[in-house]
């Protein structure tokens, strides 16, 4: 005969198991895709156009397929250069711009606040994909067109919805007194703003950063509609050429070698500052 | 000023004077560039329609002209009808797997940030990478998934996952599901947790069964959350082209063009810039027509909560 306590343990092992068993599997859904392209990347020419089975390298590491990757379009490096020059630029002025306006917002009483206000939050409804042609003419007349900074601008707009939404509420949390203690001691506006008040604010600052970084990294139709040469193609819009392959044949290893060019950014910043992401992303749901 | 004579409220009143204008050079450079590469572009969205706009050559004043085209255009028609028929099933799909996956992590377990954070994980990366990464596994000669099947019987001979519309629209929806579900789970975990634990515990003392529990108390209570989770999925798919532009190139028998890819196709491959602004209010008018929508479901989850 079990005891009670025997019995309770027993389930109680059980369930432990289940909930595990649960748990791995699913995690192994979600990470066999990017370990089973990461491990194929590094397979030489001969295995990169067999089925990864198993899917690590059978005869030795090799960069075949990274070096394939580096003879399409203007060579590898230039291409992340491209991607590296618009997520940071966009990362750089989005913070600028909606660190003004956050404080702004949050600051100042003006004529119109609350109908700007709105304006630049309503600008989420009216998805940007169906604005693309007169984007297109308009960075056209400024002398934009086919151009990183062009394209870095129009991102930066596509982020400032959510950036300054974000920022307007960060400021909002600061307590007065700290800033009027500050005024007193004689600091007054931008140096108010930098010296005081930034450091105080840096949390919804990085949350800003990563949302525009992984946005700009990862866009691929505006740039793929208003990057017309070769030379200033991103990441993605590099890629097509890579899918399209040359002469009828596609190089896979080169497609695994740029899906892990493209994604492991992505991943490393998401894990070092998860915590920051997600105060974004509960931010934007419970509005 | 002339109230300088007046010792006490003038300071007062120059400061707030001066922080008015001081206020909207703060947010200047943001409205500078809201006006510039939004507000300008849906005005000029609007007055392109109404032109025959070609990339050379002067625009010619068409009025309704693209709007007429429109509504007898079975080609956009058919774009309309695969983006709604792509969202609904996409949409289920998410649900069907971002919500046991909400229950799953919703309490707090050992490693339970470990899973949440490993399902999250394609949520970060690209569409576009991810659409790439998916054609890759679903080639049939270099592939994961054809060999895969084969090897585990579960298929007879090599099937080419992106040759038959069914099976490469499956394909499509499972990469979504994949890259999605994350999000979808992260919201509703926000829902879930937000009810209070004396309710389920009330519930489960009355003698309410799981199932119970979870139609009657859950599911009323997380009316909001899954309205916004819902909305977020819907816009989205409605605006989908990576996916399709990426792995299937719009095929096979272009049955998989949506909205966005048609008026891509019309704007920048035909070079038709007046017809593809009209297309793109019609597309914009559909989603102002869904957020209405967002608003009204959103109350209505107020009104009962």
């Amino acid at each position: 005969m079990r005891t009670r306590s025997e019995i309770r343990a027993r389930k109680a092992t059980w369930d432990r198991l289940a909930y595990h068993g649960i748990g791995i599997g699913t995690a192994f859904f979600f990470l066999a895709p990017f370990v089973v392209t990461f491990l194929s990347s590094f397979r030489p020419n001969s295995e990169s156009g067999t089925p990864p089975l198993p899917p690590w390298p059978r005869s030795g590491i090799s960069f075949d397929a990274y070096r394939a990757l580096d003879g399409f379009g203007s060579g590898i490096w230039q291409h992340m250069f491209n991607s590296l020059v618009v997520s940071i630029g966009t990362v750089l002025l989005t913070v600028a711009v909606s660190v003004l306006a956050g404080y702004g917002f949050s600051r100042y009483r003006f004529p119109f606040k609350n109908v700007l206000f709105v304006l630049v939050i309503a600008t989420l409804m009216i998805p940007f994909q169906s604005i693309l042609t007169p984007l297109f003419i308009i960075l056209a007349r400024l002398g934009l067109n086919n151009s990183l900074f062009g394209l870095m601008l129009v991102y930066v707009t596509l982020q400032l919805p959510f950036s300054v939404f974000m920022m307007r509420n960060a400021f909002d949390a600061v307590p007065k007194e700290i800033e009027e203690a500050a005024r007193i001691d004689g600091a007054r506006d931008l140096r108010l703003l930098v010296r005081v008040l930034l450091p105080l604010v840096m949390p919804g600052i990085a949350t800003v950063s990563i949302f525009a970084f992984l946005n700009a990294w990862n866009e691929f139709f505006a740039a793929l509609v208003l990057l017309s040469s070769n030379d200033n193609y991103t990441l993605p819009v590099l890629m097509t050429a890579v899918r399209a392959g040359r002469l009828g044949a596609i190089n896979w290893g080169a497609v695994q070698a740029g899906v892990a060019v493209m994604v492991v950014p992505c991943l490393i910043v998401f894990l070092l500052l998860q915590r920051y992401y997600m105060r974004g992303l509960m931010a934007g749901a419970v509005k | 000023m002339t109230m300088s004579g007046i010792a006490f409220p003038s300071p007062r009143r120059r400061k707030r004077k001066q922080s008015g204008w001081r206020g909207l050079l703060y947010i200047a450079p943001a409205m500078a560039l809201v006006t510039m590469f939004f507000v300008l572009p849906v005005l000029f969205t609007v007055w392109m329609s109404l032109h025959k706009w070609p990339l050379l050559g002067t625009p010619a004043w068409i009025g309704l002209g693209n709007y007429v085209r429109m509504v007898s255009d079975a080609r956009f028609m058919t774009a309309l009808g695969f983006t709604a028929h792509y969202t609904i099933i996409v949409t289920i799909a998410i649900f069907a797997v971002a919500f046991p996956l909400a229950i799953f992590v919703e309490k707090q377990r050992p490693l339970i940030s470990v899973y949440r954070t490993i399902i999250f994980l394609p949520v970060v990366v690209g569409l576009a990478s991810a659409s790439l990464l998916w054609v890759w596994l679903a080639n049939v000669d270099s592939g994961l998934f054809t060999p895969l099947m084969q090897r585990l019987g579960l298929t007879n001979g090599r099937i080419n996952l992106l040759a038959t519309f069914d099976a490469a629209f499956l394909t499509i929806i499972a990469m979504v599901v994949w890259k999605i579900a994350g999000f979808t789970m992260i919201i509703l975990v926000t829902g879930l947790q937000a009810i209070p634990t004396e309710l389920t515990e009330a519930a489960r003392i009355d003698g309410a069964g799981r199932w119970q529990r979870f139609r009657y108390l859950t599911l009323p209570l997380m009316r909001r959350t899954m309205a916004l989770a819902l909305i977020l999925s819907v816009t989205g798919s409605i605006l989908a082209f990576d996916q399709f532009y990426i792995m299937t190139s719009g095929g096979p028998q272009n049955r998989m063009i949506s909205v966005v890819y048609y008026i891509f196709n019309q704007s920048f491959v035909s070079f038709n810039l007046g017809y593809g602004a009209a297309l793109s209010i019609a597309l914009l008018a559909i989603l102002v027509a869904i957020s209405v929508v967002q608003l009204w479901l959103l109350k209505v989850g107020e009104d009962r909560p």
